[in-house]
């Protein structure tokens, strides 16, 4: 069996997009990191039912291509920032899983010792910057990461995520708005599910093509099939290949669906059982990568079969983990709220 | 010798050239360290705060911004969470409300959301308060709305010298600062040490006029009146106590207490209105940890509780006036009164 921090780990940046699409532990590593997103949304859903998990909770089902994707295709000193939704973000990082579930579970051995939850984790360690709460706010903090890099002449990269719900957040055009005009670091991700919470984007959004929101800017933007992980890895570099010459910013739509409501407390009534079928059952990411594998004859059915059991074997350890580490201890409430800590600033 | 010599006398500053001082030397000690804001740069500043840091720092580190203050002040958390230390100049602190999600939900919770992990040192200055006559979008007391948030410190200060050294503190800070300032001090000489090492500590209040009656807590602009009220009461032998707050958060508690433990009486200045305001939290702090000690009731002198209008002769009373402090001292002094 494989260990845990091996499942956990990111898949390495690919250099040569043709060549590796045959490589199968390339492949079966996108494959493997996009279930293990799946399969920890499952668990946590459960560990919500059971009421082990609390408050909000919004799952990544379905939409684990867009993470994984570009994951792969980024650099080392690359970093993450998203919204609420970012299960499957951390576990692209490379976060543990176990650490992450932890913190779902409001434990000490969460990432943020039980005191964010699950819309507030960070690991400087991995890169990933949050995990945040209020639609639209990390698409500025995003970009002033970007901001710090181009100071500090490192040649990384912030990707910056938001759905389509955030895209119309005044906030965000003040970011492109900045980053355009600095040319900043920052690729920015619009994840289009569809859905701001219960609102359809044509309900909400004016001039519904996500992507050309920056063209005022001058800020080129491409719209993305969310649900096919190649083409998110070929636009991906492409956008990331732009941005680190020196160029500035650059926006993908990821056309994607989330398979769940908005968080756990939504039964979607909003959209029909037909429209969700249709994505689930034809338009499945892990199924169509799965399919485009045994298609060109890069794996075999047996090697799914061991992901599938290592993950179960992975999940139950990840269960339990949450399950068993302690409550924050009490004296936790009153620390960290200042830090007397000069030294040691986000390194 | 007579160089020397020259050094060592305090010597004249104005308020807003030791604001600019304290930037420079800061930005000279780190690279880490940058300006940004509207007009910070080319125009050198607004109010005239960081008049020449471009031509010394360029452009890269005095970063003049377009006017959105939500997205350049998430910009700015973000780049402090990325390594960097900002300076954040709100051109006046009415405009941070467009940016006040970014000061708490992302500056002030991120440590804790974070497990203290992630440091936000940033510090948001620019002038707060009343200036004069520009209305009511203009002239508001952040002080107490700030004060309100843990994960923040506030500062306040009056003189050249407190602001000179604490702008210094509040840059080195590892947290967030919110550093108010007042318009009508930027053109205010003072005395002011030319210590190169110049620091003040956030969080300690300073007694500047010592008394035995009445003790007057007051910050930034306020203090000068507090100051003008004491002159005249002690006219009247009404010996009054000023302890000027300089730090709101967190407030130097065991400073005021010892000045309460020793007048028995407590008059609370502010420019800011008085619902849930400084006086109010200072009301509830003497009843915590002075009720023995008090002779009277503490009282609030507060700005009015109405939006600050234009005309002068209403601009006038809606803001504390010296006669407003007398009045306020002498009613907590209603015993010693009697004795004239």
């Amino acid at each position: 069996m494989r260990n845990v921090k091996s499942m956990a780990k990111s898949t390495p940046p690919i250099q040569d997009t043709p060549s590796t699409l045959k490589d199968k532990a390339h492949m079966l590593n996108l494959y493997k990191d996009m279930l293990l997103i799946r399969r920890f949304e499952e668990r946590s859903a459960q560990l919500y039912g059971m009421g082990l998990i609390g408050g909000f909770c919004h799952l990544y089902i379905g939409q684990e291509a867009i993470v994984v994707g570009l994951q792969s295709v980024m650099q080392e000193g690359d970093s993450v920032i998203t919204s609420y939704r970012d299960h499957g973000h951390m576990l692209a990082c490379g976060m543990d899983p176990k650490r992450v579930m932890a913190e779902l579970t409001g434990r000490r051995d969460g990432y943020s010792k039980g005191k964010g939850g699950s819309m507030h984790m960070f690991s400087i360690e991995k890169r990933f910057y949050g995990g945040h709460g209020i639609v639209g706010a990390q698409v500025p903090i995003g970009t002033g990461l970007a901001f710090s890099y181009k100071y500090n002449n490192e040649k990384n990269v912030c990707v910056t995520y938001m759905g389509d719900g955030a895209v119309n957040q005044g906030q965000v055009y003040e970011a492109f708005n900045m980053a355009a005009l600095w040319k900043l670091p920052v690729l920015y991700i619009i994840e289009n599910n569809q859905y701001g919470m219960g609102t359809s984007v044509k309900r909400a959004a004016a001039g519904a093509t996500l992507c050309e929101r920056g063209q005022p800017y001058g800020i080129p933007g491409v719209r993305v099939d969310g649900m096919n992980i190649m083409e998110v890895q070929e636009q991906g570099k492409k956008a990331l290949d732009h941005i680190r010459a020196g160029k500035g910013p650059y926006i993908l739509e990821m056309m994607t669906y989330r398979y769940r409501g908005h968080s756990m407390s939504d039964p979607a009534k909003y959209r029909s059982k037909e429209e969700v079928s249709v994505w689930k059952d034809e338009r499945d990411p892990i199924e169509h990568l799965k399919n485009y594998i045994l298609a060109e004859q890069i794996a075999i059915q047996d090697d799914f079969t061991h992901i599938e059991k290592d993950l179960k074997v992975l999940m139950q350890e990840v269960v339990d983990f949450a399950q068993n580490s302690p409550e924050p201890d009490v004296d936790e409430l009153y620390t960290d709220i200042l830090t007397h800590d000069h030294a040691s600033h986000n390194e | 010798m007579i160089t020397h010599h020259i050094m060592n006398e305090p010597k004249k500053i104005t308020l807003r050239e030791a604001l600019r001082d304290a930037m420079a030397e800061e930005m000279r000690r780190d690279s880490k360290v940058f300006l940004m804001g509207e007009e910070v740069g080319y125009y050198q500043g607004a109010y005239k705060v960081s008049q020449g840091l471009i031509d010394e720092f360029g452009p890269n580190r005095i970063v003049d911004t377009p006017i959105t203050e939500h997205g350049f002040t998430g910009l700015a958390v973000g780049a402090a969470f990325g390594g960097l230390k900002p300076i954040v100049e709100f051109m006046t602190f009415n405009f941070s409300m467009q940016a006040i999600d970014h000061i708490i939900n992302s500056a002030s919770k991120t440590l804790y959301m974070s497990g203290g992990q992630i440091q936000c040192p940033i510090v948001f200055r620019g002038p707060n308060g009343a200036a004069s006559r520009v209305g009511a979008q203009h002239s508001q007391c952040y002080a107490s709305w700030y004060a309100h948030c843990p994960g923040l410190k506030v500062v306040a200060p009056y003189s050249a010298e407190d602001a000179k050294g604490l702008l210094k503190a509040a840059i080195r800070d590892p947290n967030p600062v919110i550093f108010l300032e007042n318009e009508l001090l930027y053109g205010k000489s003072f005395d002011i040490s030319d210590d190169p090492d110049l620091i003040v500590p956030i969080g300690k209040a300073k007694v500047v006029r010592e008394g035995k009656d009445v003790t007057i807590t007051a910050f930034s602009l306020m203090v000068e009146h507090a100051l003008h009220a004491a002159e005249i009461l002690a006219k009247d032998n009404i010996s009054v106590e000023v302890v000027d707050l300089r730090t709101i958060r967190p407030l130097d508690v065991d400073t005021i207490v010892q000045s309460v433990k020793k007048t028995s009486r407590l008059v609370s200045l502010e420019e800011g209105w008085p619902f849930a305001g400084i006086g109010s939290e200072m009301s509830a702090l003497m009843m915590e940890h002075a009720f023995d000690y008090l002779d009277a009731p503490v009282i609030r002198v507060t700005g009015k509780d109405v939006p600050l209008p234009y005309a002068a002769n209403l601009e006038k009373l809606a803001l504390p006036q010296i006669d407003d402090i007398i009045n306020a001292v002498k009613s907590v002094c209603y015993s010693e009164m009697t004795l004239d």
